[in-house]
């Protein structure tokens, strides 16, 4: 059956046509293999054929049909590509603010001015204030990964790198740091893709069963996870267990759909392990010799048998029994989880929760299964590159490193994003004095609280924005605006987990910049000893080749410089299975994983010395009809958001014409009976409101919902709208951050509940709709609920 | 193909078509369609709950009049863009009689004669 399949996805490649050089000319054109990751945005990096013209414009891009990636295959965001290069909208040139912020006057200005306005306030901060006082910020999957956190940490010399104002952490870091604890490693799922040959390879095997959990990874694509791999799984006879709140494709393709309550996944994934140990249906072999804590974990599932997690969860009990059953009978299966993990206070319990249901079926690192992954050649880790810059002392002044022991120790790279809110805010533990805010939009995007973001942000002295387009949280709060460029407008790397793809700039567009090339000219002027490269080209050879930083004994190195990736197009570092069995995951060369037992931990000894829960215990979301009865008479609909759109990434692409023609309003999905019961009708403009503010999208009836969840859609602004304030291009006005939360994050820091609140739903009318949220945020100090 | 009086058409294994607008975009590049216009387009059917309480939810992509079958492509000997980068890999083009033995014994399969093969220059 794989042999089929490979078939079809590379079917009628025509050699003539489709080289495997990286670089070719055909007629007037050149064609260059590489990779697109961003801008604009995406999770991934397909492989795209670049054809430019002889001015060195992009004339087209086509999914490289020889990639063993993406086989051809592209999405409708990269496929709209010429589009979005060219759109009239694009910053071209440097800007520095002339009004007030807020009014979208600018000046143009050269790099080097602006290199310099941002240089002398960096060392001003720096002697006046301390450098702990500038904080870099980035946007999620955009094209930095390491390079913001390096400015931060070796240019601008502050330990305070965050993740915008996403509360908790609520993106990976609950997953990474929780496994990092467990086992010191992170698992994926094997789709054959850490192998040229994919699914031809002898060794590699289909899963039986896929479990997807949390995520919809054919339109999120998320962490270098290519959805559509499960169709090709699918085809060779894998079936699917999809644990969603709603009926994704997926789900109805699925053997089992569990609609759980947003927010429960935890007491779901223990009652399934309470299944599995009571029933023996778990790999005693692995169990015994690879894992920690075993009897611990048995007695603490007895909490969560299927009935009271039925009560909790929704799902009905013979369901979870089942497809519990399915799963542990699956040889091999796997899970695929996703951000739904996080975005709740039980994020860290959840992902210990299903590394352990995994883990426990034999899953760990068998062909098919949940393999243990690192970065390809094993790369200096992302958002912690270049900590080792930096004294123990400013380390030990990181915002929100007393958030719990897991940050204290280390096991977080990143400044918590509450922590950063509450230091602007209060002005403590000491103020912060500049925000250098790289590819990310927080007032539009995943800074939750918004409107009490966009007061924080207003108080800060100093900001930068880099960006593709003037958006909201530029016009709002930037002092100087850089324009960045394009992904084929790039020298870079892409590198998330498997394997190691080039990015080869094969344009330019009017003054822009790679991200990577201002962070080495800002690098080099501030702190030249730490930026030695001359080139872009050279820095990012030093990052190709950093996994020899860190001599781990698994993968290897790489020994090729950019030169060398641009010319191999992609790199594959030797793949191994089974590697805790052969002595490859542990610093001493011992078989087993790297933690203190020895073992993957079921029952978390570094959790137990921090005094924290060592096991998967759940905890009700903090606004639910179960934790407050009393907020759910007053909004009596259980709210979740946040799901991905094929149309865009997060807050990108609203300004391009063709994927507003497809997408053109922001929506909120509602169960027929409940759109009966409240008088609302299909594309009706409704408020979604909560004691926290309000917001307006178009309701969608869906019949797949169940009747007291509503979802909706994250990340609207209007590029069509007036830029200045009040206006704003509309950020408040579809806003579903205007009823998220700040602060109310899990025990250890970590997971905030984006996904699982509380609101009401009512139909907008003249009457009720005179002040636009927007208008409220930027003119008459929010909703009322601002903490100021 | 203009060289061929062969009729052609584009197959497509719905039971994976996932509704990811991938062809409906490609296209539109391809030809270079104006807003609201398609040379395929995607159809929806459902979500409906069935009598076996399962969900029917089903997409097929419909080439469209201003479908040309990618004539200059196939001239270049490349695969119409649809086809190309379908993410499902759930498209296939050729010879209708050739398409049609690739159905046999598969289900849920349908076949397309865009209507470009009748004023096909031949």
């Amino acid at each position: 059956m794989s042999k089929s399949v490979s078939k079809e996805l590379f079917k009628n490649v025509n050699p003539d046509l489709y080289k495997k050089d990286w670089q070719w000319q055909e007629g007037d054109l050149t064609v260059t293999r590489t990779a697109q990751w961003t801008a604009p945005g995406c999770h991934d990096a397909c492989s795209v054929l670049c054809y430019t013209d002889k001015d060195g414009k992009v004339v087209k891009l086509e999914g490289d049909p020889n990639s063993t990636y993406n086989q051809g295959r592209l999405c409708m965001r990269c496929l709209n590509y010429k589009e979005a290069i060219n759109s009239p909208e694009r910053l071209k040139w440097p800007l520095k603010r002339v009004g007030e912020r807020g009014e979208n006057k600018w000046e143009r200005i050269t790099w080097d001015e602006a290199y310099d306005i941002i240089c002398d306030q960096v060392r001003y901060i720096q002697k006046e204030y301390g450098p702990e006082c500038i904080i870099g910020m980035q946007g999620t999957g955009r094209n930095i990964i390491w390079q913001t956190p390096y400015l931060t940490y070796s240019a601008f010399g502050s330990p305070n790198f965050a993740l915008g104002f996403l509360s908790g952490d609520s993106c990976y870091l609950p997953r990474t740091a929780t496994t990092y604890c467990l086992f010191s490693d992170f698992f994926i799922v094997d789709c054959g893709h850490m192998v040229e040959d994919r699914y031809d390879n002898p060794e590699w095997k289909r899963p039986d069963v896929v479990m997807v959990w949390g995520n919809n990874p054919i339109i999120s694509n998320g962490d270098g996870f290519l959805g559509h791999w499960l169709i090709d799984l699918m085809k060779m006879g894998t079936k699917l267990i999809v644990v969603d709140p709603q009926l994704t494709w997926l789900a109805s393709r699925a053997d089992y759909w569990l609609q759980l309550r947003p927010g429960t996944d935890c007491a779901l994934a223990d009652a399934m392990i309470n299944v599995i140990i009571e029933e023996n249906l778990y790999d005693k072999k692995f169990v015994e010799e690879f894992t920690f804590g075993f009897d611990e974990l048995a007695e603490k599932v007895k909490e969560y048998p299927p009935e009271k997690a039925a009560e909790i969860t929704w799902v009905p009990k013979d369901t979870i029994i089942e497809a519990a059953r399915f799963f542990a009978q699956a040889n091999p299966g796997a899970i695929q989880w996703g951000l739904a993990v996080d975005t709740q206070v039980s994020g860290i319990p959840t992902a210990h929760a299903l590394t352990a249901l995994t883990a426990i079926c034999g899953n760990i690192d068998v062909p098919g299964g949940n393999i243990v992954v690192r970065g390809a050649h094993n790369t200096a880790d992302a958002y912690g590159c270049g900590r080792w810059n930096l004294s123990e002392e400013m380390l030990s002044k990181e915002l929100g490193i007393d958030a719990s022991p897991m940050h204290k120790d280390g096991f977080a790279s990143s400044a918590q994003g509450d922590a950063v809110l509450e230091a602007i805010e209060s002005g403590k533990p000491y103020p912060v004095k500049m925000l250098f805010l790289q590819t990310t939009n927080p007032i539009a995007c995943m800074g939750a609280e918004a409107p009490r973001v966009y007061a924080a942000m207003k108080k800060v002295p100093f900001n930068v924005v880099v960006d593709v387009f003037m958006t909201p949280t530029a016009v709002a709060f930037a002092d100087v605006v850089l324009p960045a460029a394009f992904g084929m407008e790039r020298n870079s790397v892409r590198c998330w987990w498997w394997p190691m793809k080039s990015i080869v700039k094969c344009s330019q567009y009017e003054e822009c910049k790679s991200d990577e090339q201002i962070i080495l000219d800002l690098g080099k002027r501030l702190n030249p000893e730490n930026f030695p490269w001359e080139t872009d080209e050279e820095m990012m050879t030093w990052w190709i080749q950093s996994g020899s930083r860190f001599g781990a004994k698994w993968p290897e190195a790489a020994d090729f410089d950019f030169d060398g990736l641009k010319k191999k197009v992609m790199s594959f570092p030797k793949w191994e299975y089974r590697k805790h069995e052969k002595g490859l995951l542990r610093e001493d060369g011992e078989p087993g994983f790297n933690t203190g037992t020895g073992k993957l931990e079921l029952y978390s000894t570094l959790f137990d010395m921090w005094g924290k829960d060592p096991l998967p215990t759940y905890t009700e979301p903090p606004e639910s009809p179960v934790s407050t009865p009393e907020l759910y008479k007053q909004y009596p609909l259980v709210l979740t958001c946040g799901q991905r759109s094929w149309e865009f990434f997060h807050s990108e692409h609203r300004q391009l014409p063709t994927m507003r023609e497809f997408h053109p309003n922001p929506k909120v999905e509602i169960h027929p009976d409940t759109a009966t019961q409240l008088g609302i009708q299909e594309g009706d403009w409704v408020w979604i409101e909560n004691q926290r503010g309000r917001c307006k999208q178009i309701a969608t009836i869906s019949p797949t919902l169940d009747p007291r969840v509503v979802r909706a859609e994250h990340a609207w602004w209007y590029p069509e709208k007036p830029a200045a304030e009040p206006s704003l291009f509309g950020v408040f006005d579809s806003n579903i951050n205007n009823l998220t939360t700040q602060c109310v994050v899990g025990d250890q820091g970590y997971g905030a509940p984006y996904k699982n609140l509380l609101c009401k739903i009512y139909k907008c009318t003249e009457e009720n709709s005179k002040v636009t949220p927007t208008e409220q945020v930027t003119r008459m100090g929010g909703f009322g609920y601002v903490k100021r | 193909m203009s060289k061929d009086k062969k009729t052609y058409g584009i197959l497509i294994d719905y039971h994976y078509c996932t509704g990811c607008h991938a062809c409906e975009v490609a296209c539109k590049s391809e030809l270079d369609l104006p807003h609201g216009q398609f040379g395929i387009k995607l159809a929806e059917d459902g979500p409906r709950k069935k009598i076996d309480g399962k969900w029917e939810l089903t997409y097929i992509p419909i080439p469209t009049e201003l479908c040309n079958l990618c004539e200059k492509r196939l001239s270049e000997g490349r695969l119409p863009t649809c086809v190309h980068h379908c993410q499902s890999a759930c498209m296939d083009f050729g010879p209708v009689e050739e398409l049609a033995k690739k159905m046999a014994g598969k289900t849920k399969q349908v076949l397309f004669v865009p209507a470009v093969n009748s004023s096909r220059s031949v």
